[in-house]
This record gives structure tokens, C-alpha cells and sequence, in this order.
């Protein structure tokens, strides 16, 4: 039995919902009742099923959509995009890996066929059937690491490893929370992070970067971000914050349920084979508070999780203006009762 | 320099005569200064495998104490952009062993290490020094316009005129700090704009 993908929207209408069955599999970033900065990293294996873990490349009802508002955002900007020029058996590496693990998942939606270098690869779903010569960008109609990664739900940023750092070199990012991969390209590990407030200073990307380097083959890693986002929108890019900034300030204690959406990162991190680089695929999940609260552990846990939150974080986040109001609403769906530990819903 | 810094801050400082047969120092206006003052260290002969192109700046300035350092080979250009084709035939020209020194304003440091990454040179192998004004160089994350000589805080980005806060995140790539729009969320919240960078 195959997936059913939504027919949505992610901007304008904001169509936009998850299913019961997604709302029960949503990654629920936080384990305890606070929040604060940590090398929160574990191996990234497959998970219960049913769950966003049950492939390590997840699919799910909100792909076609996904990559519907992908290409809406590529036509706008095509600078969303971009590869260095030593990166691209890096994107032939993504392409493969993606490739993989899609068809692997979801053979029902997914097809690769492969002989020698000649690749057969089938996306039901988005009607794509090409044939094509691995390592010969000539035989695509993008370059590698766009044209799987315009088939692919999540941002994805390729690192470069050289002289015990990781550079961001080449990406594919339209669903960001609010960084700027036409700004960030080229950096290392630190200069990208420069603007995050706090983590710094607890060593925390130092660590990160070391377990980050030694990073083997076939032993992905993954960490949970999280942030706040106004309507289910994907593109909240810096590009565009003079066009969604002004959402923020359309918080009443009315609409909270339906505006206010809690936006999950999966991020996972992955040895390429050939290149040596490091894949880092950005996956982003939207939930609005109306859903999340239907299960009621996670009503009373980001109740407490957002009110307590150290000011410097809300402003990182840029909860500022709709946290009063947000944890007003929160708060009468807390009864003070004790949580369960885990991320899972009771 | 501002008080609090950030990581992608560029850090610069103070000149230094390298070991090397060729020189190629790049500065504008008061970075001539900070050539003269390495001079005083500097090994005698240091300026026979020497080039200076200086940008005098509207005063015209610092160009006769340069010319007494009898660097090899000394050009004075109106503008940086005027600068360009030249500086690029002899980065690609260069031979292994070139040093390189910039020195003055953030922007011209910024603009030159840009052209020298293009063609190849390490960033952390150039010697630099920050010499007169603290004006920025600033990219609009908006419309990705560039405004030179940005020396208030807030900014108006001289391209798509919304008002930009003038972060400390920078890219060597562009040669840029970034502009972000600070009233996005509420465009009828306008910050008063002060010097910021003089």
C-alpha cells in the first residue's frame, strides 16, 4: 500500500495539514519539560515503524506538494541552488544515496535500475522516467545534486572536508529557517554558525564539527532543531522575511491553533563515498498547534518548554512578539500534571 | 571596531614583512600609513621585489611617502574598480611565493582578498591591517544589491531602499557584511538611524 499524497499548499491558501496518522509520527523535539543547547547527535538507525524513522530518508503525505513549492521557489530565485565548481562528484554521490534509500524505502513509489553506468530511475509520483549515464551531468537535465534533490523532501547542504574543518560548498535550500545559502557558501563550520547566540560559547559546535569529521561510511548521524513558524510556510528564507515577517504579528489568543506551527529539523549527517565530503540533509516537519495539542503530553511539555525558554533563544527564534499569547493559549491545556520522559506521544 | 564580535568577523592585523621574493601590497588612503610604518621594520632591499597600488582617496594624499619606499613597481588607480583588471592579470600572472598585504579600509581589504580567493590564495596567507574609516561594505539579503560605504545602523540598501539592519556576518565570497531588513515584521517601526561606523 502506497502513500497519499496531500493535494497542498505551503504559502498563499496555506492548505497545508497532517493526516491523524501524521500527527501521532510527528518528531517531537523535546524529551524532557526545558530546553537548552546541546551536541544533541545519536546514530542515525532506522527507528519503529510508523514513525519518521522507519527509513532513514523519509517520504511522506506532504511530498508531492513539497516539491511542487521547491519549484516555485527555484523559479523565483535560482541562487536557492548552487554548487561550487569542485562539488559536483559530491552531488553525484547525493544523487546515488538518495536514489538508494528512496527506492529502498518505498519501492512502490521508487524504481532505480542500474547498469553499469547507464541508471534507470523512476518517480511515480512526479511522473519523472529518465535514463541516464551516472557521472555524465551532460545526461541530465540538471546537475546531479538539483535534480535529485528537486525530488526530494528537505534542504541539503553538501560539506566539503579539508584542513580539519567542514565548508559548505554546495546546497540546495528553500525551506530554511531563516539563513541564506547565497550569503553562507563557502564558509566553514563556524563562520556559518557565527550568528547563533549561546552555543558558542558552551563549545558546543567545536564538538560538533570534531564528531562531525570523523563521520564514517555507512554510519549516518542525526540531531533535532527546532523553531516556530507563523502559517506552514517552507520558504521562510531571509530573502523573503519583508514578505513573511509581518505573519508574526498576526497572532491573536483566536488563531493561535491554527496559525502557530512548531517547525521540527530532522538533520542527518552522511559520509559521501566518493568525494569524501558530508551530506547534511535538512528535513523540516510543520505542525500547527491545534494538531500538536491533540495529543496532551506534548500540550503540557512545550507549554513549559516555551515559557521557561532563556530570552536570547526566543529572540534567536524570533518568537518575541507571539510567545505571551502563545503560552497563554498553551497554558489551559496544562494541569500542572508530571510527563512522561521520551519523545513519544502517551 | 564594535565591542561584540562574531566568528564570521573578519579579524585583522598588523603588517609584517614576509619572507619572499615578491611583494604585492594593495591599500587605500590611510593604509598607506600602515605600509610606512612596516617599512621601518623592514629588511633593507625589502622593496627591489616590491608593487604598490595605492588608491589616494579624494585628498590625494600619502602618494609621495609610498614613491620614497622605491617599491619596484608603484600604480595609483582612481577607484577599486578601476584597480580590477589590472590586479587580476597579476594575481593570475603570480608565481608561487607572492606575498600579499592589504591594508586600509575594511571594503578594499574585502574587494582584494575576493580577487586573491578567486585566483587561488589562501585566505589565512595574507597579511592584513584596518587603516582609516569603519564603513562597511554591505550585501541586501533581499534583492542581493551591494552598497558601498555603509557607515549607519540601520541602512538604506541603495538598490530595493528597504531599511536593513547591518549584521557582523560576513562573506569573504562577496566581500560583504549582511543587510537584513529590520522592520520586516512591522514596516511602520522605524528605528532612528545612527553613525554607526564612521
Amino acid at each position: 500500500m502506497g502513500i497519499t499524497f496531500r493535494k497542498e499548499t505551503f504559502r498563499d491558501d496555506f492548505t497545508f495539514r497532517n493526516s491523524p496518522e501524521h500527527i501521532r509520527r510527528f518528531p517531537f523535539p523535546f524529551h524532557e519539560d526545558s530546553y537548552m543547547y546541546a551536541v544533541n547527535i545519536e546514530p542515525h538507525v532506522v527507528g519503529p515503524k510508523g514513525s519518521v524513522l522507519e527509513n532513514l530518508i523519509d517520504v511522506d503525505e506532504h511530498y508531492v506538494a513539497e516539491m511542487q513549492d521547491r519549484a516555485l521557489v527555484l523559479a523565483e530565485d535560482p541562487l536557492r541552488c548552487q554548487s561550487l565548481p569542485h562539488m559536483t562528484l559530491a552531488g553525484w554521490d547525493l544523487l546515488e544515496l538518495l536514489m538508494e534509500q528512496q527506492a529502498l524505502g518505498y519501492p512502490e513509489h521508487f524504481t532505480l535500475e542500474r547498469n553499469g553506468d547507464r541508471w534507470r530511475w523512476i518517480n511515480r509520483p512526479l511522473g519523472i522516467d529518465d535514463t541516464f549515464t551516472f557521472g555524465d551531468t551532460s545526461t541530465l537535465p540538471y546537475g546531479p545534486m538539483e535534480y535529485i534533490t528537486r525530488q526530494s523532501q528537505g534542504d541539503f547542504c553538501i560539506l566539503d572536508q579539508r584542513d580539519g574543518n567542514l565548508w559548505m560548498d554546495a546546497g540546495m535550500v528553500t525551506t530554511q529557517a531563516d539563513w541564506s545559502l547565497d550569503f553562507d557558501i563557502g564558509m566553514n563550520f563556524f563562520e556559518w554558525h557565527a550568528p547563533v547566540p549561546l552555543a558558542h560559547e558552551k563549545g558546543i559546535f567545536v564538538r560538533a564539527l570534531k564528531f562531525l569529521i570523523n563521520i564514517q561510511q555507512g554510519k549516518p548521524a542525526r540531531r533535532l532543531n527546532w523553531t516556530m513558524t507563523i502559517n506552514p510556510r517552507l520558504d521562510t528564507s531571509p530573502e523573503n522575511y519583508h514578505k513573511w515577517g509581518p505573519d508574526r504579528t498576526t497572532v491573536t489568543p483566536e488563531n493561535v491553533g491554527d496559525k502557530v506551527h512548531l517547525r521540527v529539523e530532522l538533520q542527518s549527517f552522511w559520509r559521501l563515498p566518493r568525494s569524501n565530503g558530508i551530506v547534511f540533509p535538512i528535513r523540516c516537519y510543520l505542525i500547527k498547534m491545534d494538531e500538536l495539542v491533540t495529543q496532551p503530553k506534548w500540550a503540557r511539555r512545550l507549554h513549559r518548554v516555551i515559557r521557561d525558554l532563556p530570552e536570547e533563544l526566543a529572540t534567536y527564534k524570533g518568537l518575541t512578539r507571539f510567545r505571551p499569547t502563545l503560552v497563554e493559549w498553551l497554558s489551559k491545556l496544562d494541569d500542572g500534571s508530571p510527563t512522561s520522559s521520551g519523545f513519544g506521544p502517551d | 571596531m564594535a565591542a561584540k564580535t562574531i566568528i564570521s568577523r573578519p579579524i585583522y592585523g598588523t603588517l609584517s614583512p614576509q619572507p619572499g621574493k615578491h611583494h604585492l601590497f594593495i591599500a587605500d588612503a590611510e593604509g598607506a600609513l600602515a605600509i610606512a610604518d612596516m617599512a621601518a621594520k623592514a629588511p633593507s632591499g625589502f622593496f627591489e621585489g616590491a608593487e604598490i597600488v595605492f588608491i589616494p582617496g579624494p585628498d590625494g594624499k600619502y602618494v609621495a611617502a609610498l614613491e620614497a619606499l622605491k617599491p619596484a613597481q608603484f600604480h595609483t588607480a582612481p577607484s577599486f574598480a578601476s584597480l580590477l583588471p589590472r590586479l587580476k592579470q597579476t594575481l593570475t600572472n603570480a608565481h608561487m611565493g607572492l606575498r600579499l598585504y592589504l591594508a586600509g579600509t575594511e571594503g578594499l581589504i574585502g574587494q582584494a582578498m575576493q580577487v586573491a580567493l578567486e585566483a587561488g590564495i589562501d585566505h589565512t596567507s595574507m597579511q592584513t591591517e584596518h587603516r582609516g574609516s569603519l564603513a562597511r561594505r554591505m550585501q541586501c539579503v533581499h534583492c542581493k544589491g551591494i552598497t558601498e560605504n555603509v557607515t549607519t545602523q540601520p541602512a538604506t540598501c541603495s538598490h530595493c531602499g528597504l531599511l536593513l539592519l547591518v549584521r557582523d556576518h560576513y562573506s569573504r565570497r562577496l566581500a560583504a557584511f549582511q543587510g537584513v531588513c529590520i522592520n520586516a515584521e512591522d514596516r511602520s517601526e522605524i528605528p532612528p538611524m545612527e553613525e554607526a561606523f564612521p
